[in-house]
């Protein structure tokens, strides 16, 4: 086709080229242009305003300020708000995260050991991620409400006297994880198929070379599915750092009517469930400083490029593609 | 039981065919250490239902006592907290966000798919790309300009704001169907290339049909995602309780309600109830879709 055209270069065939070319452009084009039209409008133009409405001052009534770094110097320097959330939400990323993937696996294991009933098991532990996150949330501050929450009351009957879980700003976060860990079945469910991808031969002949279970589950399927943990991990620090609902609606519900206003609730107990996200929602719409919540933004947008590509770099050492990678 | 087994070892050595006893014995030992972590999962996993249930058939005062187990039981709860709370209203909004967001985004994120699957041009490579990266952003990143813009549109206190840009393709829904778009064979397109078949009918003849159950687990998800979202709906309709979705109404519950943990739990488990009906009758495109997340990225 190509030889034709050089040969032959008639100005009837190549406008009949282009008119082709055209209408294959315009397919394209009319196929993408609701994502188009979305991406600029929903993603590109908040980022970039974002980054322009951080260095203003705008509270939404009267028209943004130009305030240069002020929003910025402000939050490295002077909120007193501000590490305590850093804090939390890096507390995340570096307990409830490998809780959860480690949990996740574990779970995803021992499926794979059931002779009988796998289906009805791995239906069981999935159920828990189907709960609404705050549903579940509410379900749990019940569950461990130190005075008269099931947990304490069955830990009480053989003899421990539970902590104040919810309600207590050293179990706070603790008690977050292990709701997490409790709807972690979509993870489950990707490690479960992961490993039950594993190429039966190679077990086989890693079996015959005398490897024990352990040395099988090191060598040859954590290898083997190291892309599928990287990918929840990935995935399980961006949800980390994003982290809002169940903080916010915990501390609510833990600290109970005693105060109507949001604002004494922040964190409950003392501050402990303040994460970032949450101090974010109530900088810019509780207390409309639209231009700090777009500094602070600007932070999580940084952390987030930050910690993914530190994983996927130093993920090159551990993960393993089959067939010499991608 | 391990002493009957030691009592009958020396018979059994005399069957020579079968499996050596000890080995049996350690074999199912090893079933049972198996099945026994697994039915400890089980009742970790199943604890807070149970628990949730008990408690929502308690009256309000057992609900604030130390017992476990309702007595009576009360069943009027479950009529009660529809008195107490306008939950049908909240479910009503629910179901609208739910719905309408979910036909937005696939209406929107097939064809994007397609084309990012299928069709060659140039620039589709950094499409993709970008599409990756709205994925993985955290939402708070870009919500400011996005509260500001839906409220100089006056749609601050309406579901709008939560339905509106499922109709502009969403990254994640795209990403997905594209992975599973490419594992169909490009025979098929070519074949109905050949037939005179445009783009369009490609997509909606040969495509839709063959990905069926990635688009069900598509909108599943979304459905799921949108009835259980939270963030969105306290930003968007938290000043007016008229548009409140279930998650906003259930976590006001408790503030408005006090002490009531019994209606609280039963308007939690009516919560539940349809999300778990909806998995049991679609369980299978459930599990392929979670999965097909995992493997495939």
């Amino acid at each position: 086709m190509i030889n034709v055209a050089a040969a032959a270069p008639t100005p009837d065939r190549s406008r009949a080229r282009r008119a082709a070319q055209w209408r294959r452009r315009r397919t394209v084009l009319l196929l993408m242009a609701p994502a188009i039209v979305g991406f600029a409008v929903f993603f590109g133009y908040p980022l970039v305003a974002s980054a322009l409405f951080s260095f203003t001052h705008y509270d939404l009534l009267s028209s943004p300020r130009w305030i240069g770094l002020a929003n910025y110097r402000f939050l490295f320097t002077q909120d007193q708000e501000l590490w305590p959330a850093v804090r939390n939400t890096l507390w995340l990323v570096v307990f409830m995260v490998p809780a959860q993937v480690l949990f996740a696996f574990g779970v995803a294991m021992a499926l794979t050991r059931a002779r009988t009933g796998a289906g009805v098991f791995r239906t069981i532990f999935y159920l828990p991620a189907l709960a609404p996150v705050v549903a579940a949330t509410l379900g749990f501050v019940y569950l461990f409400n130190p005075a008269t929450g099931p947990v304490n009351t069955v830990l009480g009957k053989v003899g421990i006297s539970g902590p104040l879980w919810f309600n207590s700003p050293t179990w706070a976060k603790p008690s977050l994880v292990l709701l997490a860990t409790w709807a972690v079945g979509n993870m489950m469910v990707i490690f479960l198929a992961a490993v039950l991808d594993v190429p039966e031969q190679l077990q086989e002949s890693a079996r015959l070379d005398g490897a024990g279970a352990l040395q099988r589950l090191r060598w040859v399927t954590l290898p083997t599915i190291s892309p599928v943990i990287l990918f929840a991990v990935v995935i399980g620090v961006i949800d980390a750092l994003q982290y809002f609902t169940q903080g916010y609606v915990a501390s609510a519900i833990a600290q109970g009517g005693q105060a109507a206003d949001a604002a004494t609730s922040l964190g409950y107990p003392q501050g402990s469930t303040l994460f970032f996200p949450i101090l974010l929602y109530e900088q810019g719409f509780q207390r409309f400083n639209m231009g700090y919540a777009s500094a602070m933004s600007m932070l999580m947008l940084v952390v987030a490029l930050a910690l993914t590509l530190l994983i996927l770099r130093r993920s090159s050492r551990w993960v393993f593609y089959q067939g010499g990678g991608r | 039981m391990a002493g009957t087994a030691v009592q009958l070892g020396p018979a059994a050595q005399h069957v020579a065919r079968t499996v050596p006893r000890s080995i049996r014995r350690r074999r199912l030992l090893v079933a049972v250490a198996d099945h026994s972590i697994l039915i400890a999962l089980t009742i970790g996993f199943l604890a807070p239902f149970v628990f949730m249930v008990l408690t929502s058939l308690m009256t309000n005062e057992q609900s604030l006592s130390t017992n476990l187990w309702p007595h009576p039981f009360r069943f009027q709860n479950y009529v009660d907290v529809f008195r107490v709370e306008p939950l049908l209203r909240y479910a009503l909004n629910t179901f609208l966000y739910a719905g309408l967001a979910t036909l937005g985004l696939l209406l929107s994120s097939i064809p994007a798919a397609y084309a990012l699957a299928v069709l060659r041009w140039r620039g589709r490579n950094v499409a993709f790309v970008l599409v990756l990266v709205t994925m993985m952003l955290p939402q708070q990143v870009t919500i400011v300009p996005l509260y500001i813009l839906f409220s100089k549109l006056h749609l601050i206190g309406t579901i709008w704001p939560l339905v509106i840009p499922n109709w502009f393709g969403d990254a994640f829904s795209i990403f997905l169907l594209r992975q599973f778009f490419l594992t169909i064979p490009s025979e098929y397109a070519d074949a109905a290339r050949v037939d005179g078949c445009g783009e369009l009918r490609i997509l909606t003849s040969v495509y839709c049909r063959l990905a069926k159950p990635a688009i069900a687990a598509v909108a599943l998800f979304s459905f799921l995602y949108c009835w259980n979202d939270f963030f969105a709906p306290l930003l968007y309709t938290g000043e007016n309780p008229a548009h409140w979705t279930l998650s906003i109404g259930l976590s006001q519950f408790r503030t408005v309600h006090q002490v009531q943990w019994n209606l609280t739990m039963a308007a939690t488990l009516l919560f539940m109830a349809p999300v778990i009906a909806l998995f049991f009758a679609a369980q299978k495109s459930f599990v392929e879709g979670v999965t097909l997340t995992g493997v495939k990225g």
